[in-house]
């Protein structure tokens, strides 16, 4: 009998238009989403040949990168910036794509609103000049993240060249102990894994821990992936996502939407798929993850100390150690709840969504900022934003010291206004900690959104699991009623 | 349209570290640069320069003998991270023509191939005979992409090209031009696709 399928099977299959005799194969592109900072040369690739965009209804753009997350009636001071905006604008303009510009109300970070909007669905193939485009792989798309060649073709053509990766199923068993969360779990995976340990795969996440995640938490998990090399990741949808999709602005509806759920039920892993490599981890005992290094897989958990490099046999591995503890300016054996912050950054298209914002919001509420830091909350959509202000979040934070911003990629990538001084140390949400990314000199710790708060309150990471958090319904209902200090 | 490429030869010089991400070859303050041309001064830019604009002297190719070097000899995981294909243009307008590493990260090794940049995957043993051997002398390569060798003073070493990549170099072709040679399966895809597939907006999000 012939082996199940898996969901990357079967979409891979569905969207086949040729196979080169070396595997080589070349995929039909359902949604294109573009953004200012990796898209000019593309368009102006097509420029030149006089090409133009194959399925405009298919590509969407969104100003994201590089825009200000302060006042957005303000033109922009950085003239570079300014000049890749007005790029994308006019590239949006001459060849007829939708754009959610600087001012559009469903502004964002482009993985944030491709779910939001119902422009990612399950099923479907998708493409973005980014590599956190596996974040839609949490509804059950294939997504992949490409460069700026590649995205000139998907314009020309709506196809990809593209070597089927291997597979790789990681399974979550167990159950998280409260306050731990998605992100938890993906540091904790690239960690084991490595930084190179997905790359030539796909991921699949599956398990009981995947189950009980919300979609955003599963967003997480796939979005980060990414850093531990894997090409993507993905999920079977289930009754979570599609409920999440339904009535979302581009999502089918009506006689549609039967028939979008009749089909997506059918694009999940059979349970008897193949893999080329399965990983099970066992979730139960696992602790708050924080990265210590220049790179994800640089991470402990809260209890565990800073490594020391005469730890390490290995000459490569030593060197890269005493390499990221220099530049992080710390001390091996050091306590990670030792180490105090000066920044802390919530947000990015790993962790700008509600349910990143309540998280937060679970630790904040009744507390105020530590003194000596600096606190922002850049929220990844404009509809995030107007969601957690509609539950009265944005007064806890506010209330409590916390900036509350404009959506965009922010501190993120530090293309924008928002970034580390030298020497700088942040809790950040995000998703990257290599040197400099977040300003340069800055040193960056990678940590959920309820440590990154907690780090905010406290001036230092702390052991969240002493705290006695409400839940996420408490804080929502305690917000309701807020009134203010 | 790239012009092929059969033989790239060069100086090598070793660049002893793992997991060099994109973030590192070009940061992205540059990436707002609209153009492809003139990002090599920015390359590798905080490990190149001090605050000052001084060069770094701990920078390998700051080293006056691999000023002219065209290879890369690198650790594993070379390229992981962002997408940014600004760091191939910003390799190539350094002067680098090929990068030797035992892996490299996904989405640069296609960025890499689209633009001709040559990538090569050697065994960890090979990568650390070759640096050491650039460390020591004038290491000079003599990369054959008909015969897959690296040829050099005293050794030969064979490696795997995918056929994929070897076309390119070999043929240099326009990617998008030979892809619209299956415009009938892509039209034939686009006339089957289901209507509820396609993004329909309900009239608030234009308004």
């Amino acid at each position: 009998m012939l082996a199940g399928k898996s969901i990357i099977d079967k979409i891979w299959d569905l969207h086949t238009l040729y196979v080169k005799e070396d595997g080589e194969t070349l995929l039909y592109i359902d949604r294109h989403l573009t953004h200012e900072v990796t898209s000019p040369m593309a368009f102006e690739g097509l420029r030149e040949k006089n090409r133009r965009v194959r399925r405009p209804d298919l590509t969407f753009a969104v100003m994201d990168h590089n825009v200000p997350t302060s006042d957005r009636l303000k033109p922009i001071q950085d003239e570079m910036s300014a000049k890749q905006i007005e790029a994308l604008e006019r590239n949006a303009k001459e060849f007829g794509l939708t754009l959610f510009d600087l001012y559009s109300p469903f502004q964002g970070i482009v993985h944030v609103i491709g779910p939001e909007l119902g422009l990612t669905i399950p099923g479907i193939t998708l493409v973005c000049g980014d590599s956190h485009t596996s974040t839609h792989g949490a509804l059950g798309a294939l997504a992949f993240g490409i460069g700026t060649s590649e995205g000139e073709h998907v314009f020309a053509t709506q196809t990809l060249w593209l070597k089927k990766p291997k597979k790789m199923l990681i399974s979550l068993e167990g159950a998280l102990s409260n306050n731990i969360t998605a992100k938890d779990v993906v540091l904790w995976i690239i960690r084991n894994i490595g930084t190179g340990g997905g790359i030539g795969y796909i991921v699949e996440y599956e398990g009981p821990v995947v189950r009980e995640m919300n979609v955003e938490e599963r967003m997480t998990l796939c979005n980060m992936m990414i850093e531990g090399g894997a090409r993507t990741a993905i999920i079977s949808p289930d009754d979570k996502v599609f409920n999440y999709v339904k009535g979302r602005p581009y999502a089918p509806s009506g006689d549609e939407w039967d028939q979008a759920l009749e089909y997506w039920k059918t694009i999940v892993s059979d349970p008897d798929a193949e893999y080329h490599k399965t990983i099970r981890f066992s979730v139960d005992k696992l602790e708050p993850q924080v990265t210590w290094g220049t790179n994800p897989a640089m991470t402990v958990g809260v209890t565990e100390e800073v490594p020391d490099p005469r730890d390490f046999d290995d000459a490569k591995e030593k060197q890269a150690v005493e390499r990221a503890l220099n530049y992080m300016g710390l001390q091996p054996g050091t306590k990670i709840t030792d180490i105090s912050v000066d920044v802390v950054f919530i947000g990015s298209c790993t962790n700008g969504r509600l349910t990143d914002l309540i998280d937060a919001a679970r630790v904040v509420v009744g507390k105020k900022v530590a003194h000596n830091v600096r606190a922002l909350i850049v929220p990844g959509s404009q509809l995030v934003k107007r969601n957690a202000e509609r539950l009265g979040l944005h007064r806890i934070f506010i209330d409590a010291g916390f900036e509350w911003r404009n959506p965009g990629c922010s501190m993120c990538i530090a293309m924008n206004e928002d970034r580390l001084r030298p020497g700088e140390r942040c809790a950040s949400t995000s998703n990257r900690n290599f040197e400099n990314r977040q300003g340069p000199g800055g040193r960056t710790h990678l940590v959920s959104p309820i440590m990154a708060a907690a780090a905010a309150v406290y001036g230092k990471f702390i052991d969240i699991r002493m705290l006695d958090l409400p839940s996420r319904s408490e804080v929502l209902e305690y917000a309701r009623t807020y009134k203010g200090y | 349209m790239l012009e092929p490429i059969k033989v790239i030869e060069g100086k090598a010089a070793p660049l002893r570290l793992e997991n060099v991400d994109t973030d590192q070859i070009i940061p992205a303050e540059f990436l707002k640069i609209l153009g492809k041309k003139g990002l090599g001064r920015y390359c590798f830019y905080r490990w190149r320069y001090n605050e000052d604009g001084s060069l770094r002297e701990d920078f390998i190719l700051n080293n006056p003998k691999y000023r002219d070097a065209s290879i890369l000899i690198a650790g594993k995981n070379f390229g992981i991270g962002s997408s940014r294909e600004n760091a191939v243009w910003a390799l190539q307008d350094l002067g680098i023509k090929c990068v030797i590493a035992p892996s490299f990260g996904d989405i640069f090794y296609v960025n890499s191939l689209k633009n001709m940049l040559l990538c090569i995957k050697l065994s960890e043993e090979q990568v650390k005979m070759l640096q050491e051997l650039a460390e020591r002398e004038n290491l000079i390569l003599r990369i054959d992409l008909e015969k897959n060798i690296i040829e050099y003073r005293g050794g030969v070493i064979s490696f795997d090209l995918d056929r994929v990549v070897k076309e390119r170099f070999l043929q240099g072709l326009d990617e998008i031009q030979l892809t619209l040679k299956h415009i009938e399966k892509i039209k034939k895809y686009e006339e089957g696709m289901p209507s509820f597939l396609l993004p329909k907006a309900r009239r608030f999000i234009h308004d």
